[in-house]
């Protein structure tokens, strides 16, 4: 199957980015427009004179991108040509939870028929690495950097899925582009689901965690098997489907193979902020029955 | 002004200036509306809302946005996709907008917003001036003010036409008074649906967002390329100076009203004294000069309707046998002591032959109050210019010594 | 080329930039432990997996940017990095 997405983009080697928004593209279709905000995604695919989308697609700002997929919505039912049509709002976790969260709640309180899909990877990858509300507790960035009186990122991750599924969102899903399969599945759902849809996809990126170009994927899907990042789906604000993990590795296993957390094994008393990460992946296979 | 009363007369309908400004984006048939309400711009939004609710905008949708950030920016997408964008909001509404409002223009969305022109916080202050605007004059948009509630309704339609020439592509601001006209109601002559059909034809972009043209829009511009899309912006600016006075000339050919095109003038012709201002001052000054052009004084007004593209050429055309020009600000750029109008006639007037002493007033900030009194002492300070030279270039106009 | 207005472009377009200079190692597939599985074309962030008729893969290392994911991902460890000789 012939990409949506061309190659010639500028995204690092390895990029988180990419395979989110290919995997977006692969379950959407060619019958679909994408709104992203300013961040690494439309930096890399959108240089003038070139785009790496082979759907039509718009930038505009970067707090604005689900207001501008409403005005998109509404554009097309206004005129009749709606259709199949499915109008994709795409973000970083900043875009997302920070500075675009006016935009997106408005949106989702409204109703609009559109999926948004939040590339998290947990950080300002494109201004390079400063804390997002995304950011996990005790990660280092470049604004929550470790430090002789600090031991990074002091705050847990805003729970964004539950944050929109209280706006009465019909469809709510956690993936991570460790598992591709899971990710296209979702987003598909999200698209053929009527109103305001949301896809949290967890995307750990080289440049900004701290690991080979390689490991994207391997991260990921530690994320996963650690159970610091549940993947469930909810309708109408209940969860219906958890994946399931078996045997929960321990979180150092994930922690280890980041740059980010390296201080927690480097510093006297990181063995403390190990033990509080682990407790919220003990909370999350209570809290989302993933064992 | 060119206007046939006695025809208008039997068509006028006394309505509030806001529902005027609503019934012409009616007529005008836009495809999405996305407002935030914000005083003194709610009536309008209140009208369309109404019309919405009546069935009576086929074709439309009504974004009831959360913020006027998002009203400016859903606009972004539906312009995008093609669809005509209709928006309206005032002072802290429009200062919200500021970083969409370069977006618009920037990517070249013909989007129209009336702008109720109301003071800017602090201190807060519901009432009118040009603070809002005039500080949003370097946004790319086109921005035409508006003397009375006939032309403000009237200027919607043209601003339509301006804004979606495929030569143009450039979004308009109409701007209105804030409670000055927005509240006030006057027999007007409602914009008609099937003149304004033959006066405005459809929206067709050559690019728009469609799975059958997958286009990517709002790509980011290195230095290599980022001069040249400010160049084409400012061309379109230079060619839009011809088609607001076309777009004001076939207004008059259907609708028989004419307010200007980028300037109007009043008594010009052989005036020592020219004032120049925008919006509704300007039926103020008209009662002024009428007053004193019975007691043999030569005082003429010039209206600024297009404060962006400036009108350079026809402002020196006006101006240059005069003896003095005052020009009147609702604006002041602080530090500079200066308010827009007077600063850019100023610059209009530098580097030519035209050697006419230029002074400036700041009125009527926050609201208050401009008599006819008012304006006659200003013509009384611009004839102390033309017997003596200038003392005070640029002033504030009726300041309160006891409260400084 | 001039600028269309509001500078909109033409999809699929970064093909003229060959993202492949920037590799330092290259993906080499060895065919006898290939089992077509199709997870390397999956998951290439540079869509530089290409298929062939006979069901197997290429790479194609005009864009290739020598991440080493579908290498650290194959199954069959049936991908190898080799370094690049420029």
């Amino acid at each position: 199957m012939k990409s949506l997405l061309a190659p010639g983009h500028r995204g690092c080697a390895g990029c988180c980015d990419a395979m989110a928004a290919k995997f977006t593209l692969m379950a959407a279709g060619e019958d679909c427009i994408v709104v992203s905000p300013t961040g690494c995604l439309e930096v890399m695919t959108t240089p003038y004179p070139e785009s790496s989308w082979g759907v039509p697609f718009i930038h505009s700002l970067f707090e604005n991108n689900a207001a501008v997929a409403s005005g998109i919505e509404a554009a097309l039912k206004s005129k009749g040509e709606m259709g199949n049509t499915k109008i994709i709002a795409m973000g970083g976790d900043g875009a997302t939870l920070d500075i675009g969260m006016r935009s997106v709640s408005g949106a989702f309180e409204r109703g609009h028929d559109f999926t948004f899909v939040c590339i998290d990877n947990e950080a300002y990858m494109n201004t390079g690495v400063q804390r997002s509300a995304a950011t996990p507790f005790a990660a280092s960035t470049t604004t929550s950097p470790s430090g002789k009186v600090s031991f990074g990122n002091i705050r847990p991750k805003k729970n964004m899925p539950a944050i929109i599924a209280a706006h009465g969102s019909p469809y709510v899903a956690t993936t991570s582009i460790g598992y591709p399969k899971d990710m296209i599945r979702k987003v598909k759902t999200a698209v053929d689901v009527e109103g305001p849809t949301y896809v949290h996809a967890h995307s750990p990126c080289t440049t900004g965690w701290g690991f080979d170009t390689s490991k994207t994927v391997e991260v990921a899907k530690m994320a996963v098997e650690t159970c610091l990042w549940p993947l469930y789906e909810m309708e109408d604000g209940e969860i219906t489907k958890v994946k399931k993990i078996k045997n929960p590795k321990p979180v150092e296993d994930y922690l280890k193979m980041q740059r980010r957390f390296k201080h927690l094994f480097t510093k006297e008393g990181g063995d403390e902020f190990i033990k509080q990460i682990q407790a919220l992946a003990d909370e999350n296979i209570v809290k989302f029955g993933l064992q | 002004m060119q206007r046939d009363f006695e025809k208008d007369k039997k068509n006028m309908v006394v309505v509030e200036g806001s529902y005027a400004v609503a019934s012409a984006v009616k007529s005008c048939r836009p495809n999405v509306i996305s407002a935030y309400p914000i005083t003194p711009q709610t009536h309008i939004v209140e009208d369309l809302s109404q019309f919405m609710a009546d069935g009576a905008i086929p074709n439309c949708e009504y974004i009831n946005v959360e913020s006027e950030f998002s009203a400016l920016s859903a606009l972004v997408g539906s312009s995008a996709a093609g669809a005509r964008s209709y928006s309206a909001t005032t002072s802290q509404g429009l200062e919200l907008m500021h970083e969409v409002l370069f977006n618009v223009s920037g990517m070249r969305l013909p989007v129209v917003m009336t702008v109720v022109n109301r003071a800017v916080s602090a201190p807060i202050n519901i009432w009118n001036d040009h603070q809002d605007s005039i500080s949003q004059r370097d946004t790319g948009w086109i921005q035409l003010y508006a003397e009375d509630t006939q032309e403000i309704s009237d200027m919607t339609a043209q601003a339509f036409k301006i804004a979606e020439d495929p030569e143009i592509l450039l979004p308009v601001m109409t701007c209105m008074d804030g409670f000055i006209l927005s509240h006030v109601y006057e027999p007007v002559v409602l914009l008609e649906d099937d003149i304004v059909a033959e006066y405005l034809p459809p929206f067709e972009p050559e690019f728009k967002l469609d799975p059958k043209n997958p286009k990517t829009f709002g790509a980011f511009a290195d230095p290599n390329s980022y001069t040249e899309f400010r160049y084409l912006q400012q061309q379109a600016m230079d060619k839009a100076l011809k088609k607001i006075e076309d777009a004001a000339a076939e207004f008059y050919d259907l609708f028989g009203r004419h307010y200007g095109g980028l300037i109007d003038t009043y008594e010009t012709d052989d005036a020592d004294i020219i004032l120049m201002a925008m919006g509704s001052i300007v039926g103020t000054i008209k009662d002024a000069i009428d007053k004193l052009r019975a007691k043999g004084v030569k005082v003429g007004l010039l209206k600024v309707r297009s404060f962006r593209p400036f009108p350079v050429e026809a402002i020196r055309n006006v101006v240059k046998d005069a003896k003095v020009v005052v020009a009147l600000d609702k604006n002041i750029s602080i530090g500079l002591n200066e308010g827009a109008l007077f600063t850019e006639t100023k610059a209009s007037l530098y580097n030519t032959k035209i050697d006419v002493p230029v002074i400036g007033f700041m009125i009527g900030h926050g609201g208050r109050d401009i008599p006819t009194g008012t304006i006659e002492n200003i013509i009384d300070e611009a004839k102390k210019v033309i017997d003596s030279g200038i003392t005070v270039e640029s002033q504030f106009t009726d300041l309160k010594e006891e409260l400084l | 080329m001039t600028i269309p207005l509001g500078g909109v472009c033409a999809p699929g377009s970064t093909l003229v930039n060959k993202t492949g200079g920037w590799r330092t190692f290259k993906p080499v597939f060895d065919y006898d432990k290939c089992i077509k599985c199709k997870l390397c074309e999956l998951l290439c962030p540079d869509m530089s997996v290409d298929p062939r008729d006979d069901g197997f893969f290429e790479f194609n290392y005009d864009f290739c940017k020598g991440c080493g994911i579908c290498a650290n991902e194959c199954p069959k460890d049936a991908i190898e990095m080799v370094l690049e000789e420029k």
